[in-house]
Order: structure tokens, then C-alpha cells, then sequence
């Protein structure tokens, strides 16, 4: 019967992609029960950062630590809504976020469990949770990424208020989309308040402000001349940069206006589950990344900011000391729902 | 006789039991997200009327819904002509243009959205290479309703494409010669004997369409148009709150009943089955004359823009990567968008078939036409939605099969089993149920009938399901991401975190396999086509 030939030749084809396969899947068990008292315990992290960058730290961990790790990843914010879906049930054991907004959120919903004071003491105020549930692991400075071959560092503006002068129309580009940049109007309008922080959205729109998806692109329009500054997280460019047969040759440079939100300091981090059962080794996985080791990796290979154990950042980037800060309590960024209302009333969204 | 009289004839009978036992029983699976969204919004009816009370869901209902129509409308309008062209008439090497010209499907949408930018934005490649020399300062914007509607067209016409083939395929070839014999000209055939043939597959493939158009993130957040999507997936990023997308959501699904009852409409108007005798035969082709180069221009446009075009882009990517993915990394992703689609589609299609036959055969009772609109659940629903209601559903009353590969192959199920419903059951209304009775009648069960009668006659239906279900499920991406087992990836996935990662270069090479081992099935089921 011919019906039944095509849906052999079917079968056939899934039979084939099941070898495939096997190579690649080897979940033997995806139960997600506590294991008994004694055995190999085994930790389920959420982590919103993307395998590429922290797949190689987290097998380190493993490695030294003995307890295996079974990581899911995806997006920061869809994984904290399937946390919450899933409630205390979750098989998750540490979720590990892009950013503290996300972290901010689970602790809200009470999803996170109190850490430790020594975990906590690890990292500088305003670097973890007031109400100690998450802490961050490495920081992300907000920046002016700008083009060297056409602007010295004495042309840039002191503040991200100057962006709105006539002489920046149309060279100047931002991702309203994209949740860094969220944060740091979050910010905005913690430190300068909901007008005035309108008014600024409202004239860099005027100002013919590009828009883009996504940093990396605001980087690679920066290198391509197409703008001469953009609103961006500074490792965009050092990871780029590192990239480079000639760092020093790569056209785009970093400006990080003093004292300014312009400059706001945001964080990646962590936190134990308050339903995990495995509450001692997730709190070594969040200590682990805190550790020397860890925060080595996260300079070196992600160009992020140390935030701990005394590691200091790249050579080319400034110290975190030379990067003054406006008063903000990072735990007070959260009201990003009032953020994306202002971006849309604006219409920058 | 009329099917109409022959249906009203059968009225008498009800439908069988088991069989209907077993479509209500998918149509509850599939529906599980709009319960989900029933009991997320049952827990908090005022924030859900507060989040419901807002002028700005109006205005997004009124931009989904236009999105939704134009194109639906647009992926028809392309599809009719190009079913015909590439089943009935002598285009040359017709074959391969229908293969090629259903490729697109298996494009995701925002991959085809950031070619559109690549070439036709701001500083796209047309910029580039034709407007900058001319010295125009800025092409016109695609940015919003334009640029989304063309993505979503040119990913969506297949869908439409593949159930009107499977249509005219099973079409009476002696209804046409007879409209001949009587004198008719082509037009009028057009009119009175094919597109009545094939309307309810053009309908149901519209209805999936739009709904996929309703439900797409990729293209418009890409492309940022304001659409239920776009703003569903923005609050769940915004805050804790799951009611406000949930109401969002659940305003979604009462358009998708809306849309389903339109197509419902244009299905009941007449019968569609050959009078003849059950075998088919191919019909003549038709001499094409001087419409012969136009259809051949129609089929190499759509073929360069949707096709090649974003091929093109993908392989000038890849070529300009320095790094590659690990080769071990993309094998076993391969592997397992193979297996997961494919597992996915025959499931689909199998537990389709059910409420597709009662739906051809019993339209008139009020409970297949409940069950039938069950089995469309929330394919209007942004994919986040369906995959969370799946984790809250999991974890609590499976919590054993909760984020492993069964679990995975269940959400695809679930999300596709649209998409074999509209092909299947205008595929079973094109078989006379006089067949079905007579095999009956000479003592035949319901199951023997169903496999030596039905089975063989509804072929290019069945095949079309597959390749349907199969080419769009390869490219889930949210469902796969929450649910299947950790650590297990496919190529969306792999796509995903490179594109995330801001490495369009990487992504190219992940994006090029998908197109690439989407081909053979395609031209595997496209090759046992008669």
C-alpha cells in the first residue's frame, strides 16, 4: 500500500536523525526528585546568560566542586516566568541572570531564598538585593561607544543630557528594545525623575536618534561609520576588541561620562531557589562564581567587571573606582513596567 | 445529488462514538493553553480587568486583526495562482517550482525578517549598492506594518500553497471537462468548478495564516510592529504579573473563534467531492500559451525573494564568519530538529485524523463542530504562552515527564495539530462518503474501511499534513527552549543563542542547515506526489 510506504520512508528518516541523536543528548535520567541522602547530588540551573559565555566557567565548577550541573538555557526573562509557573515545584536549583531586573522580579515574587551574609559581604553595597536574595556575580558598565577616527574623547559630552545638542542629529544610535537600555531609563527616572527623563527620550527622538535591535549592532554601525556614538554596555566593544588581530587599531572606543547615569554600573547575578532541596551546594555554586577563579574568568573572557575577590578589570578599561557612580541603589531599578509605559507614551517604543 | 442533500440525509445517524470520543480528548489537550489562560485570569479578575480596560488593547486588537487579514489575504492571493500553475497547467519543469516555491515555509520568520533589513533597511544592501550612488539619503521606512506584512506573507504562503495543491491534486478532472465539453471559458471554469473545489483548503490555509501571523513574535518585534505579541511578550519581561499578558492572550483567542467561525462559513457553502469513481487521475495540463511566461515570472520572483534572497544573505554570513560552531554541536542539533519535527508530525497527523473525518463528514452536529474548534487551541497564541501553560500544567500534573523529550514532542503536537486539521478534513471532503458506505455495506469495519478506502484515496492530504506539521515545527523555538530536556538543543535553539549573542555570522551557518535538511523531506513527499 502506498500510504503505508510513505510512512515508512518516514519512519525511516526518524530512525536516522535518532542516531544523530544519540550523540548529542545524554540524559539519562531527567527526574527531579531530590537525590537520596548521600549520592551524587545534581544541580539545575536556569541561566539566562548565553551558553557560549559561561558553559566553560560552569564546567569548572563541576570539575572541582564534583556536583554536576545540568544547565537550561534561555532568555533571562522567560526563565523567570517558567520559574514562576512552575512555583515551588520547579526543578530549578540557582537561576543565573543577564540582569538584575529579572532577579529583581523573582525575589519580589518571594521564588528566591535568603543567602548567606558571607556570600552577601563578598561584593560591594548596591551589588546585590537589599533583602539579600540575589547577588550580582560581574558587572556592565553603560557607555558611550564612539568612533576615535572621527571624534577625540574631549568632543564627547560629560553627560548623556548633552546627546540631545543639534550636533549629535542622527549620529548618535540606541536599542529602546533591549533590556539594558530599559534599565538605564529605569534609572533615569529613579535619579532625574519621570519628566525630565521624558524630555530627554522626547529630544534624542527629535534628535534623530537611530534605533536598533540589539547592541551588537550598534557596535558593528560604530565601527561601519554609519553613527559616531551609541548607547551601549561597554563589552560589546572589549569583547570585540579582544577579538581584533589589532586592538588597538579597532575604531570604536569607550566613553563613560563621570558621576552619570550615562555610566550606570548594572549587574549579572544569581540566586538560590528557595524551593531547591539542594539549598548547600547552590549556594556553593553562587560563592564559586564569586570566588578569584571565577571573577578572573569573567574579566578575561567576557570583559565584564570583576565584582569580587579583589580581581581587577581589563587593562584597557578603567577601574571600577574611576567610574563614579550616581546615587542609586541597583535593588531600585525594578519598576520597569513604568519604563516601557514612558517609552511608548514617548513613542521611543 | 448535492452533498448538502447527502449530509442532511446522513443527519439521522450520529457521529461514532469512540471516534468522537477520541477528538474530544485532543481537542481538550490542544486547548489546555486557553484553559491555562482561564484559570491565570479566574485568579485575579481585577488586575484582569484592569489590564483588559486599556485603550491601548483596542488599538492592538484593531492592528492584529488588520495584520492578520492582510495576510491571510495576500498569502491567498499568491497561493491560488501558484497551486494551479504548478498541478494543472504545462509550466515547464513544474515539479521542481513547486518544490521551490513551498521552501519558503521552512524559513522562521525572523530570519527572514532580518534579511528585509539586511537588504531593504536603512543601511541595507538596495541602499548600498542602488539608492547611496544615486544619492538617495533614506529609502522608505519597512519599519512596522509594511515590513511585517511581507515577511509574514512570504513565510506564510505555503501554508495555504501545500493544502489548494493537495485540493486540485484530488480534484474531479471530469467536472472541469465536463464545464469544458459545455463551452465554458477558462475564467468561468476558474470560477464555478476549481475554486469551489479547492476553497475550503484555500479557507482553512488562510485561517492557519493568519492565525500564525497573530501568534508571530520574530517578525514584528524585529520589524517593531505593535502587535498582542509583541506586548505580551514585553510584560512578561516587565514584571512578575502573569495576568496581564494572560488577558492579552486570552483577548487573542476570542479573535482566533472569530476567525474560525469565518472560515467555518466559507466551508459549509457546497460540496466539493468527485462524483466519479474513487480512483484518481491526473488530470490533462493545461496549455499555458502567453500566460506562460508571466507564471514563469511569478514563480522565479517569489522564488528569488523568499528563497534566494534569504539564502544568499545566510551564505554571505556564513562566509564572512571567521568562527564556525563545533561540528559535533550542529550534528547532534541536526539530529534532534529531525527527530523532534518529525516524531511531532506524524503524531499531529495521526491524532488529527479523527475529528478531520467527523468535521468532513458530520458538520452539521454542534459538538464536532465544538471539538473541531478546540483542535485550533492557541495556535493564535504567541508561543510563550502555550510553553508556560504547558510548565504549569507539567509540573503539576505530570510532574514525571516535565522537561523531557516526550514533554517537547507533546507541545509540538499540540502547537501543530492545526495545521494537519484544515488539509486532512478538506482532503476527506473531497472523497464521496457513497465509498465509504458502499465498503461499509459490504460489511467492511469502520477500521478496514478507514485503511483500504479512505487511507489510499486521502494520500496527498496525509502527505501534505506531514510536510506541513513537520516544516514548521523544525523551527519551534520558545516550546523548545522550557521544555524539552536540559541540555538538549536543536537548530532554532542554536540560532537563537547565536543571534542573541549578536554574531549574525554564526548564525548563518545553523540558519543554512535548517533550509537545508528541511529540503530532502520536502522533496521526498513532494516526489511521491503522482
Amino acid at each position: 500500500m502506498r500510504s503505508l510506504r510513505s510512512s515508512l520512508v518516514v519512519c525511516s528518516l526518524l530512525v536516522s536523525s535518532l542516531g544523530l541523536a544519540a550523540c548529542g543528548s545524554d540524559d539519562e535520567d531527567s527526574s527531579t526528585t531530590p537525590s537520596a541522602s548521600g549520592g551524587d547530588v545534581e544541580l539545575t540551573v536556569y541561566s539566562g546568560r548565553d551558553e557560549e559565555l559561561v558553559a566553560p566557567l560552569l564546567d569548572r565548577f563541576e570539575q572541582r566542586e564534583g556536583i554536576k550541573l545540568k544547565v537550561r538555557y534561555g532568555d533571562s526573562a522567560e526563565l523567570a516566568a517558567t520559574i514562576r509557573e512552575e512555583g515551588d515545584r520547579s526543578p530549578a536549583d540557582v537561576y543565573f541572570g543577564q540582569d538584575a531586573g529579572a532577579l529583581g522580579a523573582l525575589a519580589k515574587g518571594g521564588a528566591l531564598a535568603e543567602l548567606p551574609a558571607e556570600t552577601l559581604d563578598r561584593v560591594g553595597p548596591g551589588r546585590r538585593s537589599t533583602d539579600g536574595r540575589w547577588v550580582g556575580t560581574s558587572g556592565r558598565v553603560r557607555v558611550m561607544a564612539y568612533d576615535k577616527r572621527e571624534l577625540k574623547p574631549s568632543d564627547l559630552p560629560d553627560s548623556v543630557f548633552g546627546l540631545t545638542d543639534p550636533k549629535w542629529k542622527g549620529k548618535v544610535a540606541w536599542a529602546p528594545t533591549n533590556a539594558s537600555f530599559q534599565a538605564f531609563v529605569t534609572a533615569m527616572r529613579k535619579i532625574h525623575g519621570e519628566d525630565r527623563t521624558a524630555e530627554w527620550l522626547e529630544a534624542m527622538k527629535d534628535n534623530d536618534t537611530e534605533a536598533y535591535d540589539k547592541n551588537g549592532l550598534i557596535r558593528d554601525a560604530v565601527a561601519a561609520g554609519e553613527v559616531q556614538i551609541g548607547l551601549i554596555n561597554h563589552y560589546y566593544v572589549s569583547q570585540k576588541r579582544a577579538e581584533e588581530k589589532d586592538p588597538e587599531a579597532y575604531p570604536v572606543a569607550l566613553h563613560f561620562p563621570r558621576g552619570d547615569v550615562g555610566s550606570l554600573i548594572n549587574v549579572a547575578g544569581g540566586g538560590v531557589l528557595a524551593s531547591s532541596d539542594h539549598q548547600d551546594e547552590a549556594r556553593r555554586l553562587i560563592d564559586f562564581l564569586l570566588e578569584r577563579e571565577a571573577q578572573e574568568y569573567f574579566r578575561s573572557e567576557t570583559a565584564e567587571y570583576p565584582l569580587a575577590a579583589g580581581v581587577e578589570p581589563l587593562d584597557s578599561l578603567p577601574k571600577l573606582a574611576d567610574v563614579p557612580q550616581p546615587d542609586l541603589d541597583l535593588s531600585d531599578i525594578d519598576d520597569l513596567e513604568g519604563t516601557l509605559k514612558l517609552l511608548e507614551r514617548t513613542g521611543v517604543l | 445529488m448535492t452533498t448538502r442533500a447527502l449530509i442532511a440525509g446522513r443527519g439521522g445517524h450520529g457521529p461514532p462514538r469512540p471516534l468522537l470520543l477520541v477528538a474530544t480528548l485532543v481537542g481538550a489537550a490542544v486547548a489546555l493553553p486557553a484553559i491555562y489562560l482561564l484559570v491565570v485570569v479566574a485568579g485575579d479578575l481585577d488586575g484582569a480587568a484592569d489590564a483588559l480596560w486599556r485603550e491601548r488593547t483596542a488599538r492592538l486588537l484593531g492592528q492584529s486583526a488588520l495584520l492578520a487579514g492582510a495576510v491571510a489575504a495576500s498569502a491567498a492571493a499568491l497561493a491560488v495562482p501558484l497551486a494551479w500553475i504548478t498541478v494543472c497547467s504545462d509550466l515547464p519543469g513544474r515539479r521542481a517550482w513547486a518544490f521551490l516555491v513551498t521552501l519558503p515555509l521552512v524559513v522562521p520568520s525572523y530570519v527572514g525578517a532580518y534579511v528585509l533589513v539586511a537588504t531593504l533597511g536603512p543601511r541595507g544592501l538596495v541602499h548600498e549598492v542602488l539608492a547611496a550612488p544615486l544619492g538617495i539619503e533614506r529609502l522608505p521606512s519597512i519599519y512596522g506594518f509594511v515590513g511585517a506584512w511581507l515577511v509574514l506573507t512570504l513565510v506564510t504562503y505555503p501554508l495555504v500553497l501545500i493544502p489548494a495543491r493537495a485540493a486540485l491534486r484530488r480534484a474531479d478532472p471530469s467536472q472541469l471537462e465536463a464545464a469544458r465539453g459545455l463551452g465554458a471559458g477558462p475564467w468561468r471554469i476558474a470560477r464555478t468548478v476549481v475554486l469551489p473545489q479547492i476553497s475550503p483548503a484555500v479557507a482553512a490555509g488562510s485561517l492557519i495564516a493568519a492565525l500564525y501571523a497573530l501568534s508571530d513574535f520574530g517578525a514584528v518585534s524585529i520589524l517593531r510592529f505593535d502587535s498582542f505579541t509583541r506586548v505580551i511578550h514585553q510584560s512578561y519581561r516587565a514584571s512578575f504579573d502573569r495576568t496581564g499578558p494572560a488577558v492579552l492572550a486570552a483577548v487573542l483567542i476570542l479573535l482566533m473563534v472569530v476567525l474560525v467561525a469565518l472560515e467555518a462559513r466559507v466551508r459549509r457553502r457546497g460540496g466539493h467531492h468527485r462524483t466519479g469513481p474513487g480512483a484518481g487521475r491526473p488530470p490533462a495540463p493545461v496549455p499555458l500559451g502567453r500566460w506562460r511566461i508571466p507564471a514563469l515570472l511569478l514563480c522565479g520572483t517569489l522564488v528569488t525573494v523568499a528563497l534566494v534572497l534569504p539564502v544568499g544573505v545566510l551564505a554571505v554570513w556564513a562566509l564572512h564568519g571567521t568562527e564556525t560552531l563545533p561540528w559535533d554541536e550542529l550534528r547532534a542539533a541536526t539530529g534532534n530538529s529531525l527527530l523532534t519535527a518529525g516524531l511531532a508530525a506524524v503524531i499531529a497527523v495521526a491524532v488529527t485524523a479523527p475529528a478531520a473525518w467527523l468535521g468532513a463528514r458530520h458538520r452539521r452536529r454542534r459538538v464536532v463542530r465544538a471539538v473541531e474548534a478546540a483542535h485550533h487551541g492557541g495556535y493564535a497564541l504567541p508561543h510563550i504562552v502555550v510553553a508556560l501553560a504547558l510548565v504549569y500544567f507539567g509540573v503539576r500534573v505530570v510532574p514525571w515527564a516535565y522537561q523531557t523529550l516526550g514533554m517537547a514532542i507533546f507541545a509540538l503536537v499540540l502547537l501543530y495539530v492545526p495545521l494537519a486539521l484544515g488539509v486532512l478534513r478538506s482532503t476527506v471532503l473531497q472523497i464521496p462518503p457513497s465509498l465509504e458506505e458502499a465498503a461499509r455495506g459490504l460489511g467492511r469495519s469502520r477500521m478496514a474501511v478507514a485503511r483500504t478506502v479512505l487511507l489510499p484515496l486521502a494520500r496527498p492530504g496525509v502527505l501534505a499534513g506531514l510536510a506541513l506539521v513537520f516544516l514548521t515545527a523544525i523551527k519551534e523555538l520558545p516550546a523548545m527552549v522550557l521544555l524539552a530536556p536540559t541540555e538538549f538543543d536543536t537548530l532554532a535553539t542554536v540560532l537563537w543563542q547565536q543571534t542573541n549573542l549578536s554574531v549574525f555570522e554564526r548564525a548563518a551557518v545553523p540558519a543554512l542547515v535548517l533550509l537545508a535538511i528541511s529540503a530532502p523531506p520536502l522533496a521526498l513527499l513532494m516526489g511521491r506526489e503522482r
